[in-house]
């Protein structure tokens, strides 16, 4: 009888172990294309992979600075598309990213970076109105805007789609994704910021990634 | 004879009491219905800003969970959802001056589906918007 009940004990706890390590051992895929390059490293020739990367950018934020991925490179940041007079999904988007900064504020591993794709409208100065009204204030939520050039160009990098349209609502058509990315530039999750359950997703990858900066 | 008359007067008071009591509850299920019609217009034309419990968003975009602030401006209300509204107004203590978009395909009967709805929600109790009410209104906008 006694060992029966050690037997199921030990069974137990080994069952549990292993639920654990299951759990902590998650780590989140890099998205997008990889390509194989081969290269010779000390007369040997080696087969590496080129993951998916967001190239460089410059962009102007709504305290009219320039500011580049180095802005980014000490932690993780989350990524969208929006423009402040958009009457379809972005004040969705931008409510459900609201609850995340909420959530991060203070800590400065995690930042924020808001795109506008209306490049004719949005200026810093209507930027920086939006981000007080929205509610934000510090500066790990950035609102930028550029060409049209740069911020499309970035659009595909990011894999949202994003056009020029007058027959929509407010002019602009765009996917309402957030992109979660890592200190390397490499996409590790896409979101859809209208859909409660993917927004539920992004915290609990979100603290996923953030394992990897312990 | 007496007996008679309080057995009469009894009988109508029932029934006007039944009457009135038809009449109440004939309205409430009508309240519903045009509460139901709008909440799937609400959900097409006014969540994505007013979220989906009326709570707004910053001082971007009102709540519309402030019952005084909707009850005094009952008459204007059909005025705002069909024509929108770009002067600042003052919400829940907080000033709002982001302009809202007008909604010109919505039909009066629509204006009043979605009214009754918001009216009737978010903790807000102002019953029913009828298709008169909301026709009359918008013949008064400014």
């Amino acid at each position: 009888m006694r060992s029966i009940f050690f037997l199921l004990m030990s069974g137990s706890i080994l069952a549990g172990l292993a639920a654990c390590s299951n759990e902590t051992s998650k780590t989140l895929p890099i998205l997008g294309s990889r390509d194989p390059v081969t290269k010779v490293v000390d007369g040997k020739t080696i087969t590496d992979t080129l993951y998916h990367t967001i190239p460089d950018f410059e962009l102007l934020n709504q305290d009219s600075t320039l500011i580049t991925n180095q802005a980014f490179e000490d932690g993780v940041y989350i990524a969208n598309f929006f423009f402040t007079h958009c009457p379809s999904i972005c004040p969705t988007m931008q409510r459900n990213l609201l609850k995340v900064y909420e959530k991060y504020k203070g800590d400065k591993r995690v930042k924020f970076l808001s795109h506008s794709i209306d490049f004719r409208h949005d200026s810093p100065s209507v930027l920086k109105s939006y981000a007080e009204k929205l509610g934000v204030t510090n500066d790990q939520w950035q609102f930028v805007t550029g060409s049209k050039a740069s911020v499309y160009g970035l659009a595909d990098s990011y894999m949202v789609y994003t056009k020029e349209d007058s027959n929509i609502p407010g002019g602009y058509d765009h996917s309402g994704y957030l992109l979660l990315v890592d200190s390397n530039r490499h996409i590790r999750g896409a979101y859809d910021g209208t859909n409660d359950e993917q927004i539920q997703l992004l915290f609990d990858e979100l603290a996923i990634l953030l394992k990897e900066y312990e | 004879m007496r007996r008679n008359t309080s057995l009469h007067v009894g009988a109508a008071l029932l029934s006007i009491y039944i009457l009135f009591h038809a009449c109440q509850s004939e309205q409430a299920i009508r309240t519903a219905q045009y509460a139901v019609n709008g909440q799937k217009l609400y959900g097409m034309h006014c969540q994505n800003c007013h979220g989906a419990k009326g709570e707004g968003l910053g001082t971007l975009y009102p709540p519309l969970t402030d019952s005084t602030f909707l009850i005094t401006r009952r008459k204007q209300l059909p005025c705002i959802v069909k024509n929108g509204s770009s002067s600042p107004i003052q919400v829940g203590g907080k000033t709002f001056n982001t302009e809202m978009p007008s909604n010109p395909q919505l039909t009066p009967i629509e204006t009043a589906y979605v009214l009754t709805y918001i009216g009737n929600s978010f903790g807000n109790k102002m019953g029913i918007f009828t298709v008169e009410e909301v026709q009359q209104a918008l013949a008064d906008c400014r």
